[in-house]
Parts: C-alpha cells; sequence; structure tokens
C-alpha cells in the first residue's frame, strides 16, 4: 500500500509530532508513505479569502505531480484534506476550470487528469488496514485511559463524500481498538476556531474553553485530534484559556498517529511524545504499567 | 447607460463556480446562526447578513465583524435546508471586502489574508513568524507577551522554524500563478 503523502506546512514547524508519528505508524502497519515532491501550500482559509481561483490552482499543483507518481494524495492535516478534496472534486466537474488551471500548470510540465483520489490520513488505517488487525497488532493496551474523540471541522464538512458527518464514530472505533475508552464527547465536532486564534483571538478563545470544558468535565485523561489546527489550538492556548477564564486545564491533546504509534509498541521518543506544552507521557506510562 | 448590479447580483458572481443554490432562495429560517459557533460574537447573524444583502444594504455587511468571525466551520453550509453555500458566500464578501479595501478598522483578517498570500506566492508554502507582524501589536501589550511566550516555548520545543522553507521549482510555481488571472493582490 503505497500513497503519495502531502505534509502541509505545519508538519513541517508547528505540528512535527504529526508528521513523525505518522510516518512511523503507516510503516510499522505495512504502509508506505511518499512524500510529494516539492509540493506547495494547500492556501489554507486565507488565500481563498483573496483569490478563489489560485488557491484553487495551488492544490491543483499538487494534485497533478502525485497524478505523475500514479498514487493516491494522503493529507493529515483536516484543512490540506478539505482543499484538495474539493479541488479535486470541482476541477473533476467543472471542464472549462480545469482546462484555465490546466493552462497555466503546463508551466511547471504538469497537467490534473482527474485520476487519483484524496484521502485524509485517518482514512488509510481505517480503510486499508482495518480495525480488526490494528486490534490484533495492539501491544501496550491503553485500558483504563479515557480519550476525547475531537473531529473538528473540515475532516467531516463540508460534506463531500463521507456518510456521517453529524454523528461519526470512526475515532472511536479506532480508540477502542487500541484498548482505551473513547468518553461521550458532546462538542466532538465543533470547531476549534481555526486560525480565528489570531485574527479574532477572543472568539477562538471562548471555543477552545468550550471544548476543553466539556471534555474535563466528561473525565477525558487527554483529547485526541487528526489535525494539526486543532491540536495547536486546544494544548498551547490552555494557558491563555485559564487566565482569561480563570479554569486550571491541563489537558494533554495528542494526535490520533502518537496514540496509535504508541499502542502498537513504537517507542514515545519516536512519536515525539514529549514535545507538547502538557506532556501526556507520565499518563501513557500509568496506564502502561496498571495494564 | 447600463444599470448597476445590485449587491446581491455581485455576491452572487463573487461566490465563483458552487454547486449550492442563489441567496435569494433563502428561506430566512435561520438554521445557519443557530448552527454558528461564532454567532454570539457576531454583530449581524449569517441569517441577518444574507437578509440585509437582499436589501441592497452593502456598507453594513461590508462592515460588520460578522464575515471576520467566521471560521470556516461549515456547520451552515450542511444544515441549510435550500443547499445554500453559507460558508462560500462568507469566502466572497471577504474577497469583495480586500478587493475593495472596504472593512472595519483595526481588522486583522484583512491584513492577515494579504501577508499570508505574498508569503505564499514568494516561497510556495506558509511561514508562521513571517506572519506576526500582522496581529503582534493589535492585542496590547498583554497580548504582546502571550504571543511572545508562546513563539519561545514552541521555538524551546523545536516546533518552530527559523528560516522559512520554501518551494524547489520556484520559478516555474509562480510562474503558474502569473497564468491564472485576475491576481487579486499586489505583488
Amino acid at each position: 500500500m503505497k500513497y503519495s503523502y502531502f505534509p502541509g506546512c505545519s508538519l513541517e514547524t508547528v505540528a512535527r509530532s504529526y508528521d513523525v508519528s505518522a510516518k512511523m505508524t503507516a510503516e510499522k502497519l505495512g504502509m508506505e508513505l511518499i512524500e510529494l515532491d516539492d509540493w506547495n501550500c494547500c492556501g489554507a482559509t486565507a488565500y481563498f479569502h483573496i483569490d478563489e481561483i489560485l488557491a484553487l490552482t495551488l492544490c491543483a499543483r499538487n494534485l497533478a505531480m502525485a497524478e505523475k507518481m500514479g498514487l493516491d494524495v494522503v493529507a493529515p492535516c483536516s484543512a490540506c484534506y478539505k482543499n484538495m478534496l474539493e479541488t479535486n472534486i470541482r476541477l473533476k466537474n467543472d471542464e472549462e476550470l480545469r482546462e484555465h488551471i490546466n493552462l497555466a500548470l503546463k508551466e511547471d510540465g504538469l497537467q490534473f487528469g482527474g485520476q487519483g483520489r484524496v484521502l485524509h490520513l485517518v482514512d488509510i488505517f481505517l480503510e486499508d488496514v482495518g480495525l480488526e488487525k490494528i486490534q490484533q497488532l495492539v501491544m501496550n493496551s491503553l485500558k483504563g485511559l479515557r480519550v476525547a474523540p475531537y473531529y473538528g471541522c473540515q475532516i467531516l464538512r463540508p460534506k463531500m463524500g463521507r456518510e456521517n458527518i453529524e454523528h461519526p464514530d470512526f475515532l472511536e472505533n479506532l480508540l477502542s481498538a487500541c484498548g482505551a475508552e473513547a468518553i461521550d464527547y458532546p462538542l466532538k465536532t465543533q470547531c476549534c476556531g481555526g486560525s480565528l486564534i489570531i485574527t479574532k483571538n477572543s472568539v477562538a478563545i471562548k471555543m477552545v474553553h468550550n471544548l476543553l470544558k466539556c471534555a474535563t468535565d466528561k473525565g477525558a485523561d487527554l483529547v485526541v485530534t487528526t489535525c494539526p489546527l486543532c491540536q495547536i489550538n486546544l494544548e498551547c492556548y490552555q494557558k491563555q484559556v485559564n487566565r482569561i477564564y480563570g479554569t486550571r486545564f491541563s489537558v494533554p491533546v495528542f494526535y490520533f498517529t502518537q496514540l496509535l504509534g504508541f499502542a502498537l509498541g513504537i517507542p514515545k521518543g519516536d512519536l515525539l511524545i514529549g514535545s507538547e506544552m502538557n506532556s501526556p507521557a507520565p499518563l501513557l506510562t500509568r496506564v502502561v504499567k496498571e495494564a | 447607460m447600463a444599470e448597476k448590479p445590485s449587491f446581491q447580483k455581485e455576491v452572487t458572481n463573487l461566490m465563483g463556480v458552487t454547486d449550492g443554490n442563489p441567496i435569494d432562495i433563502c428561506i430566512q429560517c435561520g438554521t445557519c446562526s443557530g448552527s454558528c459557533p461564532a454567532v454570539e460574537y457576531m454583530d449581524y447573524s449569517p441569517r441577518q447578513i444574507i437578509a440585509l444583502i437582499r436589501a441592497d444594504l452593502r456598507d453594513k455587511v461590508l462592515f460588520s465583524d460578522t464575515i471576520w468571525c467566521c471560521s470556516s466551520c461549515y456547520y451552515c453550509t450542511v444544515r441549510c435546508p435550500k443547499n445554500i453555500k453559507i460558508t462560500k458566500m462568507m469566502y466572497a464578501l471577504k474577497r469583495y471586502c480586500i478587493w475593495k479595501h472596504k472593512h472595519k478598522s483595526g481588522a486583522i483578517g484583512p491584513d492577515f489574508s494579504r501577508k499570508f498570500v505574498k508569503i505564499v506566492v514568494k516561497t510556495g508554502k506558509s511561514y508562521e513568524p513571517g506572519l506576526a507582524p500582522t496581529f503582534m501589536f493589535k492585542y496590547g501589550i498583554r497580548g504582546m507577551i502571550d504571543n511572545m511566550s508562546m513563539g519561545m516555548r514552541l521555538f524551546q520545543k523545536k516546533r518552530m522554524a527559523v528560516i522559512p522553507k520554501k518551494v524547489k521549482r520556484i520559478s516555474n510555481f509562480r510562474r503558474i500563478l502569473n497564468r491564472i488571472i485576475p491576481v487579486g493582490v499586489e505583488q
């Protein structure tokens, strides 16, 4: 199982632990993530605020390069995933737009033909490896660990083929396969605020506060995410939330690949567990000792 | 002389190639506003924004806080019973504001997006420290301290790049962007 892996800008810096743990965990399960050579930014949300066609062109260049390799694109960031999936669908369905963008892509010797698929990183674990196999390979059962499964927005919305977007359960299933207890988390599909954390700080801080409050009220030991924006907002801004709302949150926020990798027996250091501001390392040690 | 298009018509045009329905079929049910996680911070709810557009009250819309409170979570879009792509409408309004330089003074969103695009055009990738000047001084001294200590902590954890990363075939990359017209930002 080979994929064209599109890390995205965050995974080179602030979400490095996601990048490293994704590669390690995929390899452990026999999947090959081949990094897309010379990839560019997906446009995030900000590029769409300036020019829509240019933003789609950014994504189209990446899609065309993956197509040249003959592989499907896998994106670990929900925003990159959403942008590239949307571009893929729109260019496939709109011949004029496709021709316009293809004319530009010629400048780099590329063409978009719409042959490949766009997948989120979590999809390949669920669909290509499957829960059954994951369950069999678990070495460190996470029994006793109470985890809030946090989906966020753009892995689910807008609706582009995924079935249950109001009440998804694939993260719960993945957590159960690792032996962890997925708590009932009513805000699991609510927004973390995304880039509003910078452009409208008070709005995003309120959203983050609500998400953390709900997770801790429900007794979560940690929160698991599938997106670097969610991880950064929920983890790095806890100090600010605590100051503004007079709370005392200290909740580790983990990428699903770190948790899954740990359950599969990959050493914590190799998954960059410990690069968080609230490290979940002591918690995981406790869980494994008790098991 | 030809008649000027209504604001509603302009917004519809700016929504680009979308498979959603035009805003004139909105039934004002308010499902969008009820689903919006940021509605309490908006001066007009998403439902009210649609009503204002239809009433041709252009400046009330453009200078509202609403547009810049939208985080693109797409709840409104997936729940709209009339299949109006409301998030896309918000994007269209953001573009309109930025092109016309019409927005609330002090809003960070427009400067942030402009700067983001400039960085991507230059290097092909995003670079967080390069965006800092657009917001660093906008949240007072407390905000500045918060941002600087965050930067330091991320740097200590090796989560911050010192040198911006760059696309290898950057001249080809820029030539691609130059072939697409119109370019919505001064370079």
